[in-house]
């Protein structure tokens, strides 16, 4: 969508204003958005979270030596969730906890989940091909970001199953 | 083309306008976002393991009570006008039907539907489990909703962590993974200019609001979908309690506004509403913003019990079958043909005069 102002460029902020009944909602280029006095979103904070993954890693300390530069479950750094906006596994709630804790009381003003309770059925019960396939393709992400401890750790578990 | 009778209610059963509240509240949507453990989520994924999540999560849904009977649709194998036709249904968000601006479907993007209920895989989470109910229902959309969650839960192992919940590919879904919208039409707060405080007012309670397509989409027509922001910290039943209360209040609103109006300027409210009646009924040519403003004037006018022989649900139907896509289809033309506005007024022409009268 091009920007309603200029007409050339990508629109990127989307403003809704309500004048005379009229609801409408003008789409502004950064730099016609600037110009407009709406205050522009900045280069990392492209994403809905932007100004509070900004936020992270400037504020907030990752500690060493519990919390990991990446993600043992996927290989994703605290750098990717930053850009993307996106987590890369369940594993990664548990290797940027301490930032993520700061993060969630910030949007939801909490970090304790207090509604139902989901009880795992035991993993002995699930379907031993599609245990194996998740496996395999942990496997192929640690290799492929040389986590080789985890990599031979996820290799022992396949051996197991298969 | 995608054959939408295959859907017991063609997928609009959401607009028949039998709900509570329908001639404010249009439908109420319920989704629980869940992820498999034991799989990366959707931005690191491979193709054959979205197969995987997709071939699993069927085969679990088709022995549940609720989704037994499912249609399948996978988008990633649709034309872009029958994943737009499924996105103007509400039946699948604009992420799942790649209509965002860079215009890809992941591989792997499906929705299995029965009813009322239904479930996305492969969006931004592996599963979206969503259920839509005409009119103001919240409660009974969880319940359906909470059902197919547990019966899924049971056969899929969902990813779950002990302090935060559900775990969510973004952190803005994580715990319960719920939201609840209401879609409502909110013409007398506009007219009187108080929507924008009662919006801030609902940013300060944790609620949002979003456009008729919800995320990322324009307010058109006057039509508001109400949700809640936050989904960690509350149970499920307090963030519903919550969105209700509010969804009560801004009805009253509503009611009042539309009372201030009659009150003060019944000339001009008659002839507002009329004025949108007339143009829908004898215009050539409608865009879509233009006709979505008019049916917005003539449900006013109706709900005030200004204009007496129109039916919401005919109304609804034009909401649903003026949109692009739909009139496209129907007219057999591409979405961007220039003949479209044409067409539309047409359309409208058609229906009112038929369906005007018989109250329904």
């Amino acid at each position: 969508m091009s920007c309603d102002q200029c007409r050339e460029r990508e629109a990127v902020i989307h403003l809704t204003q309500i004048v005379n009944e009229q609801v409408t909602t003008l789409h502004l280029c950064e730099r016609c958005a600037a110009e407009k006095g709406v205050e522009s979103p900045g280069a990392v904070a492209k994403t809905p979270l932007g100004s509070f993954l900004a936020a992270m890693g400037t504020e907030v300390e990752v500690p060493a030596p519990r919390h990991a530069d990446t993600c043992a479950g996927c290989g994703a750094s605290l750098q990717d969730f930053r850009e993307s906006g996106r987590l890369g596994c369940p594993e990664c709630y548990r290797t940027f906890e301490t930032p993520l804790r700061d993060l969630l009381r910030r949007l939801h003003g909490s970090t304790h989940h207090v509604g139902e309770r989901y009880a795992e059925r035991p993993s002995a019960k699930r379907e031993p091909m599609l245990e194996a396939a998740a496996l395999r393709e942990q496997l192929r992400v640690a290799v492929e970001t040389e986590n080789f401890e985890r990599a031979a750790e996820l290799r022992d578990r396949l051996r197991v199953i298969e | 083309m995608i054959d939408l009778t295959l859907l017991t209610d063609g997928g609009v059963g959401w607009l028949d306008a039998s709900g509570p509240y329908s001639h404010l509240v249009l439908s109420t949507r319920i989704r629980l976002a869940r992820n498999l453990s034991g799989h990366v989520f959707q931005s690191r994924n491979s193709e054959t393991e979205r197969e995987e999540i997709l071939g699993r999560v069927e085969r679990v849904a088709r022995e549940s009570s609720l989704l037994r009977l499912a249609t399948k649709f996978r988008l990633d194998r649709l034309d872009r006008i029958d994943r737009q036709l499924l996105h103007e249904r509400h039946l699948v968000s604009k992420e799942l039907a790649g209509l965002d601006a860079d215009g890809r479907v992941r591989s792997g993007a499906s929705l299995l539907v029965q009813d009322r209920i239904g479930v996305m895989l492969n969006e931004e989470d592996h599963l979206r489990i969503q259920g839509l109910h005409s009119g103001f229902a919240l409660e009974a959309a969880y319940a359906e909703v909470d059902r197919l969650d547990a019966e899924l839960g049971q056969r899929l192992a969902f990813a779950f962590h002990p302090e935060f919940g559900y775990l969510t590919s973004c952190p803005t879904n994580v715990g319960t993974g719920l939201r609840a919208s209401v879609l409502i039409h909110l013409p007398g707060l506009v007219l009187t200019k108080e929507i924008s405080k009662v919006l801030q007012g609902l940013a300060q309670v944790g609620l949002t609001f979003r456009g008729l397509y919800g995320e990322g989409s324009e307010v058109v027509g006057n039509f508001f979908q109400l949700s809640n922001q936050t989904t960690l910290g509350s149970s499920e039943h307090e963030l519903l309690d919550h969105l209700g209360k509010m969804v009560r209040q801004v009805m009253d609103y509503e009611e009042q506004a539309r009372q201030v109006l009659l009150r003060d300027a019944p000339a001009i409210i008659e002839d507002k509403v009329w004025r949108a009646y007339g143009l829908l009924r004898y215009a050539r040519a409608l865009s879509f913003d233009e006709a979505m403003n008019l049916l917005s004037g003539v449900r006013l006018g109706v709900g005030v019990g200004l204009i007496p022989d129109v039916a919401m649900y005919t109304l609804n139907k034009l909401l649903v079958h003026t949109q692009p896509a739909h009139l496209a289809v129907a007219e057999g033309l591409a979405p961007t043909d220039a003949d479209l506005p044409i067409r539309r007024a047409r359309f409208v022409r058609k229906v009112l005069e038929s369906e005007v009268g018989r109250r329904g």
